[in-house]
Parts: structure tokens; C-alpha cells; sequence
């Protein structure tokens, strides 16, 4: 596995949420703090207005004043809520009226200037306001001052009220602000996961460019991906050319060699230079064999790591590799019998990859069994599919059964037989690419071996 | 029988046409595709094989314009490819066989052999000797009426024996003949195979002596 960073789509999210959560904060606390001094204010010239009221209500009678407190100043004050009324009417420094204890907010007061203040009297906290008025008509004038006071029940009520909203508000602007967050991330990264997308959808071996429409953003990284994949086509196109390049520098002159010597092999007749021709006969077919099998494992790896498949009949793949190989079996004499069920079958696969495996076994099979003998090639349907290939001849020693499919591996019994080794790891990769198995063991019925091909179902 | 071998490499192609010559065929021996396609032109070949690649153009093209003039001499390619999708690519091409080098002479003759089965070239291989008659192709001999089909090393070693009835081959070239030198055998075993020959050709005149401390040959039974 990588290393993985966060995704991007969690920290757009992360991050947008954020900004929503402090804008929700910002508006709650404004939405507080102006809805506080609205209340405030309405509660104050209401203060005001009933002190005023009060203040006008103050007469002079024949030297004595009187006031003759409107009903309407208090009522007016009473409607908000429960909250208590605190009222004193000051004449010259003396209290004429009402608690005489209560505090008088500091400052000159006038009747277009009213002085607000917040105290605490008698264990409640209260607003209040002072109105100061001139009383003349007396001998002197004489100095009014009005003070009312009320609790802030009311004020505190509507505040947390509007607390409430405020905060109702702000939680639903940030759940909303983040859902959207979490869209527009998306929505954002669409091309991106439009770009994974045709990247997995394309078959193994298609290397063109990415032509897509790509946002501004994801233009570097798609010509990167361009120039990887045009650079990684050449490197492929390099290696499948020098694998045939190869085989042609190789195999050829180890034909003429191999051809010479066996011309020459027919016209000596001294035992031992007869002996020296075959050695070195079996010597070319031994590095030519290497030579090839090296390929076709180069090749086998090339290929299994982009398998292509398709749908392939198996049946149809055996009988074009045992045709193939019928005049090989022809020289020793041996019969290679096919026993296919009736019905046509399929399996997924990539047709070169198992025929490159089906010749190999084959092969060995015609190579390890004796003259006159049979070889039986038998596919059984199911899950998991069998491809069984039963021969006569000399058999797997017990002790190399588990090792054989390792490469340059060869049996302890064939020292006589040329081989490379390499014949069953190329069977063994194929199946293993395949998502199967190669199982090799003793044939159930009598001398030689059994290899079964195992592939997902058919 | 005439072979037609298509091949630039000049010392493979002598050592091939040296070890057709000793098998009793005519090769003739053209280095590039314009001699290939002037002698196809030139003469009938019972049989043509085919280099892949070759200075003056690749063979599948060769392959390609003589299929397309409806020629019915049977194909064998020589390739030197591995690539498994080539050679299934030559099949679709309509060569009728390939081989890959180097091989083993007594393989190729096998395929040699097989594709001219598949093409139905028997009646010209059937030939007599006294009173038996032996198709090389099918390995089918008959005499007195009755017919018996030969295993491939019978057949081998009788058309040894057909090509030069009465000559002693010693058992060094037979053993040639019938194994591959990846096989490791000794020469007793030809004494098995001209055994079970002798019983096979026991209802015609003709028989194989045994001569003492040269070979076999093939007579007339007196």
C-alpha cells in the first residue's frame, strides 16, 4: 500500500465547514448583540416615556407640590411582563413619592435628556432612568426629578429568545453549509474521478494517450500520465521485439550447426566420432531448448502481467495443440487420445498464455513417455475446470513432485532427456495468473504421470 | 520428391539440402523472395519451406500471394520466432505447418510427412517389391489381399528398405533413420523394430535378411 494522505474531498469538506462554523458563530453573536441593544432601547424609551409621564403629572399647588401619578405610566410599563415597577419622585432633593431608597442614575438629567443606569436594588437587577424638570409657577422654581426603575425579566426573556433563534439559525446555516460543502467537494472532483475511471476501464495493453477534456488543474498530471504510458509502450515494444530479435540471432546458427552435424553424423562411420556428433548434437538441442523456454517464460511474465483474456474453449485449444504436436508423438510412436465432453464449454483466459502452457505439458509428456505408449488428454467441465494430461511413461520421483514447478528444476530421474527446467514454472505461472493451479502426481492407473492444469470455472 | 527451400542463410541452407539429398530429394535452393516466387513459377514442388525472415522482404507476404493465387503446394514454415501468437499467426496465413529452429531432421521429415497425408498426396508414394505393396505416406502395406497399417518406425525403416531393395544398410544409418538424437537408444533396438517387420511382411515374398556383421537388406524370399 501507499502512503496515504487525507483525501482531498475530506479536507474541502473539513475546511468549508470550518468557515461555516465561524461565519454561524459571527452571525449569532451580531444577531445577539443587536437584538440586546434593540430590546434595551425599546425598554429605555419606554422608561423614558413613563417618567416623563410622571414628570408632567407634577404640579404646584399653592406652594405645596403634588403628583397625581397617571395610571397609563406604569400601565404601560406593567404589559411587558411580570416585572416589577420601581418608581420615586424627587422634589428639590426630597423624595415626595415612591421608595425613597431607590438609587438615582448620577448625572443632570433633563426632559429631553434622560440618564439610563443599571443597578442591583433589593436583590434585583434593574434599569432605570431619571427625567428632570423645572416646576416653576411657585415663588421659586423648583427642581423635579423622576426616576423609574423596572427588573429586566421581560428584557431577559425576549434575550433568550432571541438567543434561541439566534442559535437555531446559526445551526442550521452551518448543517446546511456544510451539506453543500460536501457537494460542491464533490462536484469539484468529478473530473478527477472521471479520469480513475477511464483509467481502470481501458484493457491492459492500450497505452494511448488520455484525451479527455481535463480541467486546467489536472493538465499536468494527465500529460505526466501521457508520457509515462507512451514511454512505457516503447519500453514493452522493446522487450517483445528483442524476444523475437533474440530467438531469430539464436536460433539460427544453432540450426545450421545442429543441420551440419547431422549430415555429418550419417556420413562417419568411426563409433567414437559418431559418439562426439550426437553430444554435441544434443548439446545445440539443449542450449536451444534453454534459449527458447527462456523466452517463452520472458514472455509468459510479459503477458501475465497484463493478462488479456477472453472467452476461449478449452476443447478447441487442446485439439490445435495436440494436431500440433501429433508428428512428434508420431516419431515415438505414441498415440495421444483427447477425451472432450459433447457439449461446447468456456473459460476466461488468455488463448496464448494457455496454449503456451498446454504445448509445454504436452511436450514433456511426448518427451518422458517410451516408444508405443499413450498419452490421455482429458477436460472436465466444472468448477474449477480440469484440463488432465496422463501419460505412461517414467513417472515424477516423490521427492520432486513439490519442487518441479521451480525454475531450472528438473526431475532426479531425466538426467538422460534434455530439458531446461523451464517447461513447467511457464505452466505454473499461467495458472497461477489465471486465478488456478498446476497439480502434478503419480498416474492413479499404472506407471507415468498425471499433470492437471486447474482453471476457474468452464 | 522436389522441395523448394526458401532460406538466406547459406550454410543452413547446404547442410538442409545436403540432408534432403541423402534422403533421395531434390532441393532447389532459392536465398530470397524473388527467386522464391520465380522458381514457384518456374516448376511444380511437391512441397515448400518457408524462412520467415529474409533480406528482401518477410516470408508471411510470400505466403500471402501464394495462397492468394490458389497455389496447392503445401507450406512449412522454418521460423526462428518464439512468439506463440506468431506462429498461430502463420497457421491463420495459410502455412500448413511450421517448425521452429533448429530442429530435429527426423521431426521435420514427421511434419513433411503429415502435411502431405492431410493433403491427400498418397498415390504417388505407393511402390512394389515382390509382390508387397507399401504406401509410405499412410504406412499401409498389403500383399495377398490383405493390408495391415505399419507403426511411424516401421514405415520409416521400410521406406529405408523400398528405396534401395537389396543394398545392406548397417544398422548405424537405420538407427538414424528412426530416432531422433534426443532419444537415447541402443542399437538393439533396431533389432526389435526389423523383427516385428519380418512378421508384418510375412504374407508377401519380400523379407529382410539379417548379414553378418554389416546390416540388414531387403529381399525376395526364395
Amino acid at each position: 500500500m501507499n502512503a496515504q494522505l487525507p483525501s482531498i474531498r475530506r479536507r474541502l469538506v473539513v475546511q468549508l465547514a470550518l468557515v461555516a462554523a465561524l461565519l454561524s458563530v459571527a452571525f449569532f453573536l451580531t444577531v445577539r448583540g443587536v437584538a440586546g441593544n434593540a430590546t434595551e432601547q425599546t425598554q429605555d424609551s419606554i422608561l423614558a416615556a413613563s417618567a416623563a409621564s410622571i414628570a408632567d403629572a407634577v404640579y404646584s399647588d399653592d406652594g405645596a407640590v403634588r403628583v397625581e401619578i397617571p395610571y397609563s405610566a406604569l400601565s404601560m410599563l406593567g404589559t411587558v411582563s411580570e416585572d416589577r415597577v420601581f418608581y420615586r419622585v424627587i422634589v428639590d432633593g426630597e423624595t415626595l413619592t415612591g421608595y425613597d431608597d431607590l438609587p438615582v442614575p448620577s448625572g443632570r438629567a433633563g426632559p429631553r435628556a434622560p440618564l439610563f443606569d443599571t443597578y442591583t436594588y433589593r436583590g434585583d437587577s434593574l434599569r432605570s432612568v431619571v427625567i428632570g424638570r423645572a416646576l416653576s409657577g411657585a415663588s421659586q422654581p423648583r427642581r423635579v426629578e423622576v426616576v423609574v426603575a423596572q427588573t429586566r425579566l421581560g428584557l431577559e426573556v425576549i434575550s433568550a429568545r432571541i438567543t434561541g433563534t439566534a442559535t437555531a439559525i446559526g445551526v442550521a446555516f452551518f448543517l446546511v453549509a456544510t451539506a453543500l460543502s460536501a457537494l460542491a467537494a464533490q462536484n469539484a472532483l468529478k473530473p478527477l474521478n472521471r479520469l480513475a475511471e477511464t483509467m481502470a476501464r481501458r484493457g491492459p495493453k492500450d497505452l494511448r494517450p488520455v484525451t479527455d477534456e481535463t480541467p486546467e488543474e489536472l493538465v499536468p498530471l494527465v500529460a505526466g500520465l501521457n508520457s509515462f504510458m507512451q514511454r512505457l509502450g516503447a519500453a514493452l515494444t522493446r522487450s517483445e521485439d528483442l524476444i523475437v530479435e533474440a530467438a531469430h540471432r539464436v536460433r539460427t546458427p544453432l540450426a545450421t550447426v545442429r543441420t551440419q552435424a547431422e549430415v555429418m553424423h550419417l556420413q562417419v562411420e568411426k563409433p567414437a566420432n559418431r559418439a562426439a556428433l550426437r553430444q554435441m548434437i544434443r548439446a545445440v538441442d539443449e542450449s536451444s531448448r534453454s534459449a527458447g523456454q527462456l523466452l517463452d517464460h520472458a514472455m509468459v511474465t510479459l503477458r501475465s502481467d497484463q493478462l488479456e483474456t477472453e472467452e476461449t474453449d478449452p476443447a478447441d485449444l487442446l485439439r490445435d495443440v495436440v494436431a500440433r504436436l501429433a508428428p512428434t508423438a508420431e516419431l515415438k510412436d505414441i498415440t495421444i487420445r483427447l477425451e472432450l465432453p459433447p457439449r461446447r464449454i468456456r473459460v476466461m483466459g488468455d488463448p496464448i498464455l494457455l496454449q503456451n502452457a498446454v504445448r509445454n505439458i504436452l511436450d514433456n509428456a511426448i518427451k518422458y513417455s517410451a516408444a508405443e505408449t499413450d498419452i490421455t488428454v482429458r477436460l472436465e467441465p466444472g468448477n474449477p475446470c480440469r484440463l488432465i494430461f496422463c501419460d505412461q511413461g517414467r513417472g515424477f520421483a516423490a521427492a520432486d513432485i513439490t519442487r518441479l514447478p521451480d525454475r531450472f528444476s528438473r526431475g532426479s530421474n531425466v538426467s538422460d532427456v534434455v530439458g531446461s527446467g523451464l517447461g513447467l514454472t511457464i505452466v505454473a505461472d499461467v495458472a497461477r495468473a489465471h486465478g488456478g493451479s498446476l497439480r502434478i502426481a503419480d498416474n492413479p492407473k499404472g506407471a507415468g504421470a498425471c499433470v492437471t492444469l486447474v482453471l476457474p470455472s468452464c | 520428391m522436389r522441395y523448394l527451400l526458401v532460406e538466406d542463410n547459406a550454410d543452413l541452407a547446404a547442410a538442409l539440402a545436403g540432408r534432403f539429398a541423402l534422403a533421395g530429394h531434390v532441393v532447389d535452393h532459392a536465398d530470397c523472395l524473388t527467386d522464391a516466387e520465380l522458381a514457384t513459377r518456374t516448376t511444380d514442388y511437391d512441397l515448400i519451406l518457408l524462412d520467415i525472415m529474409l533480406p528482401d522482404g518477410d516470408g508471411r507476404s510470400f505466403l500471402k500471394r501464394h495462397r492468394a493465387a490458389d497455389n496447392p503446394t503445401p507450406v512449412i514454415v522454418l521460423t526462428a520466432r518464439s512468439e506463440v501468437s506468431d506462429r498461430v499467426g502463420l497457421l491463420d496465413l495459410g502455412a500448413d505447418d511450421y517448425i521452429t529452429k533448429p530442429f530435429d531432421y527426423t521431426e521435420l521429415e514427421a511434419r513433411v510427412r503429415a502435411v502431405l497425408r492431410r493433403l491427400g498426396g498418397a498415390a504417388a508414394n505407393t511402390r512394389e517389391f515382390a509382390g508387397l505393396s507399401f504406401d509410405s505416406t499412410t504406412g499401409m502395406i498389403s500383399a495377398a489381399g490383405c493390408s495391415e497399417q505399419l507403426r511411424n518406425r516401421e514405415t520409416r525403416l521400410l521406406e529405408v528398405f523400398f528405396a534401395a531393395p537389396g543394398q545392406v544398410f548397417s544398422k548405424s544409418h537405420l538407427m538414424d533413420r528412426l530416432f531422433s538424437f534426443s532419444d537415447d537408444v541402443s542399437e538393439n533396438a533396431i533389432e526389435v523394430y526389423v523383427g516385428r517387420l519380418r512378421r508384418k511382411l510375412a504374407p508377401s515374398e519380400a523379407t529382410i535378411e539379417t548379414v553378418r556383421g554389416l546390416g540388414y537388406r531387403m529381399v525376395r524370399r526364395e
